[in-house]
């Protein structure tokens, strides 16, 4: 592998500035119904009617076919209109998930039947998405999951287990959950991925209250649910590899450097329009990152559109990213007593309790910094 | 375009810069081969428009010539000749067709301090401070007081003998064209030479044995080898999007940026190369400290990160809250093309 060719040039394509424009213009109407305490919690924040309004904008499903009720845009379009929402603290976890991850993992796995049922709704922002991977006893060793389903003489499942730290799922219609399918299997081999109605009898959910007091994760409980036959998607067995193909859109998105955009828009909110050197150094260094791993998600998104699977970069970003974002919350601890007093200052405090409390699940939540730095140290070749 | 650069300078580099050719120029011995077969490739023109004799390379192209130098310590002021042409082309002066020349800003009639490489040079392209003009100078009379960055690289204090002045005219540069152009090819030095530190650095924890089995093999390296190699990949980054927003002249957002990430990466990644290097990387003898000498040096010319990041952070201040995001989107706009 050679470092140096990681990354080209961050060249978005031209065209994309009415698009911006029109985001930026969207939400600029929304923020004053929004407070910034709302705004801190940024993709955590939940907001069913806003994904419905972002729907009918034609905002979801952007690289979704036409065909399925997408619109046939390129990775870059959906570029801009996620980091104009993460920019701006929008409410977008309802259908964060399915418009980033279940989507694509449908078009590019799934049945015909499959996509005409899911995709339009997901692009309408009506059908919300979670992602089951993590058990009890499956953390970052996700290849060690036990829920299982049995298949049944007339082709159905029946699922039992149990799935842990599932964000939204009290309030998705659907999980695409890991399971093993092969009673018999370790390992990588015999895991599949299936999609379970949330509704369905046997179905337990209880959210988990997490240390800053929101409950956005939960523990699912499966115990006899009864699947269809076509809850299965993909190839029964390729589990694995379909789920970790669908990472490098997990790991480099701007989402994986704007979880504290809105602490560092209220830190330059309060120290003013003439800070003094360690204020302007503070924050001159957050936006000198911000710019640089702005330039890298660019580029990893360019190597998506042009079909590569850049899972390397994707890691890199991912790791730096959300480092930087924890380390936004250690710049507002610096300069937390320098600010001028005053509201900004107030807001700018409140806002810091709430990214602080949320910061240490910036390097959990899609991998592991170890296990990404793992992933990295793989592709150096040593390992 | 790029291609063709890239391949051109990787393989000269390659061929002829080694540890013996590092060792001698540090003790004042001048690569002439080495320059001669670069004034031959003409890269000195390489940011020269064509009808000033020159390549008319993108700076998005010459950034992979300038990340090359810094890969390989190459012990030459191309980087620097780059510049001082282009400076040069960019007030209408045609540039020396021979000869080392290095660039500076100062005062013509006071010692300039810091001239990278003077003693080697015999021309300089000196953005006046005191008249506001870009002038060529020939440093065949000047006095030369010899000094060096931790590196060892020539940083000379040079006085310009009188009627040296070749050429001058006014230009269009900003006042610190010297100061930003100066941060950006450090910044794309730093980041080749983070990318190769981190390729060595895989090498050696492949074949250094210890309790039995290669250091890679040992999670407390690998960890520590990623966070090198992210550092690297961030400096690389930042430094490409500041050559991308470069034309027609260096900008201030992302070369300050990339003077700012690159600088602290360089700081990180020299300190894990050491560590995982261990005592055999301290000693003199090993060639390690060619390429973390000169981050040490890099990082602190043409302003530090901390430097950088301050402008950088009046700059932010300034846009205010609602002009931060605005801002940072607008740093490569995307009507760009390389």
């Amino acid at each position: 592998m050679n470092l140096l060719d990681q990354f080209g040039p961050p060249v978005l394509p031209t065209g994309l500035g009415p698009l911006r424009t029109a985001v930026r213009e969207f939400v600029a109407e929304w923020t004053p119904t929004s407070t910034p305490e709302k705004r801190a919690l940024s993709w955590m924040g939940f907001d069913a009617d806003f994904s419905r309004l972002l729907g009918t904008k034609g905002w979801l499903g952007l690289s979704i076919p036409k065909q399925y009720g997408g619109h046939d845009a390129s990775p870059f379009e959906r570029f801009v209109v996620s980091e104009e929402l993460l920019a701006a603290g929008a409410p977008v976890t309802a259908h964060w998930i399915a418009d980033r991850q279940s989507a694509p993992l449908i078009l590019r796995h799934g049945t015909e039947a499959q996509k005409q049922r899911y995709l339009p709704a997901i692009c309408a922002g009506e059908l919300h998405f979670c992602i089951g991977m993590s058990e009890p006893a499956s953390g970052s060793d996700l290849a060690s999951v036990r829920t299982k389903a049995d298949r049944q003489a007339d082709g159905s499942w029946v699922l039992n287990g149990r799935k842990v730290w599932t964000t939204n799922a009290d309030r998705c219609h659907f999980m695409i959950a890991l399971v093993r399918t092969d009673p018999a299997s370790e390992r990588h081999a015999g895991l599949s991925q299936i999609i379970v109605d949330l509704t369905l009898p046997g179905v337990m959910i209880r959210p988990i209250k997490d240390l800053s007091g929101h409950e956005h994760f939960n523990e699912v409980t499966f115990d006899d649910v009864r699947l269809e036959a076509d809850a299965l998607i993909g190839v029964e067995g390729d589990g694995w590899a379909q789920a970790t193909s669908e990472l490098a859109f997990e790991r480099s998105g701007p989402e994986r450097f704007l979880s504290a955009m809105t602490l560092f828009r209220c830190l330059v909110g309060a120290v003013g329009p003439t800070p003094d050197a360690r204020q302007a150094m503070e924050i001159g260094r957050l936006a000198a990152w911000l710019i640089s791993l702005r330039s890298m998600s660019i580029s990893v998104t360019a190597q998506l559109a042009s079909g590569e699977d850049p899972v390397w970069a994707a890691s890199c970003v991912k790791d730096l990213g959300t480092g930087y974002e924890q380390d936004t919350v250690e710049v507002a601890m610096r300069l937390i007593d320098s600010l001028p007093p005053g509201e900004q200052a107030a807001t700018t405090r409140r806002v810091l309790a709430i990214v602080q409390s949320m910061a240490p699940s910036f390097s959990l939540r899609g991998g592991t910094r170890e296990i990404l730095r793992g992933i990295l140290a793989r592709g150096l070749g040593v390992r | 375009m790029r291609t063709l650069l890239q391949e051109t300078i990787e393989r000269l580099l390659a061929d002829t810069v080694t540890p013996d050719l590092l060792r001698a120029a540090e003790t004042g011995v001048w690569p002439a081969d080495l320059w001669a077969e670069i004034e031959a490739l003409g890269l000195p023109f390489a940011a020269v428009p064509e009808d000033l004799g020159g390549t008319g390379a993108s700076w998005s192209d010459i950034f992979v010539v300038v990340r090359a130098c810094g890969a390989a310590a190459a012990p030459v002021p191309l980087p620097e000749a780059i510049l001082a042409n282009s400076l040069l082309a960019s007030a209408g002066l045609a540039p020396p067709e021979s000869g080392v020349i290095v660039f500076a800003a100062g005062s013509a009639d006071a010692p300039i301090a810091d001239v990278p490489w003077a003693r080697h040079a015999q021309w300089l392209a000196l953005r006046d401070t005191t008249t506001g003009r870009i002038a060529l100078y020939s440093l065949t009379d000047a006095r030369i007081a010899p000094d060096s960055n931790v590196a060892g690289e020539p940083r000379d204090t040079v006085t310009l003998a009188p009627g040296s002045l070749i050429a001058d005219a006014d230009t269009s540069a900003a006042t610190d064209a010297v100061l930003l152009g100066g941060a950006m090819l450090r910044s794309a030095q730093m980041a080749g030479a983070l990318g190769r530190l981190t390729e060595v650095n895989a090498d050696y924890a492949n074949e250094r044995v210890q309790f039995g089995r290669p250091i890679g093999k040992f999670q407390a390296v690998q960890q520590q080898l990623a966070v090198l190699a992210t550092q690297a990949a961030a400096a690389v980054a930042a430094a490409e999007a500041a050559f991308l927003m470069a034309d027609p002249a260096p900008d201030l957002l992302t070369t300050a940026s990339a003077k700012a990430v690159s600088g602290e990466a360089a700081g990180k990644g020299a300190a894990i190369a050491h560590a995982v290097f261990g005592a055999i990387g301290f000693t003199h003898e090993h060639s390690l400290h060619f390429l973390t000498r000169r981050l040490w040096a890099w990082r602190a010319e043409y302003g530090s990160d901390a430097f950088w990041a301050e402008r950088l952070g009046r700059t932010i201040a300034a846009a205010g809250d609602d002009g931060l995001w605005p801002l940072v989107t607008g740093a490569f706009a995307e009507t760009t093309n390389p």
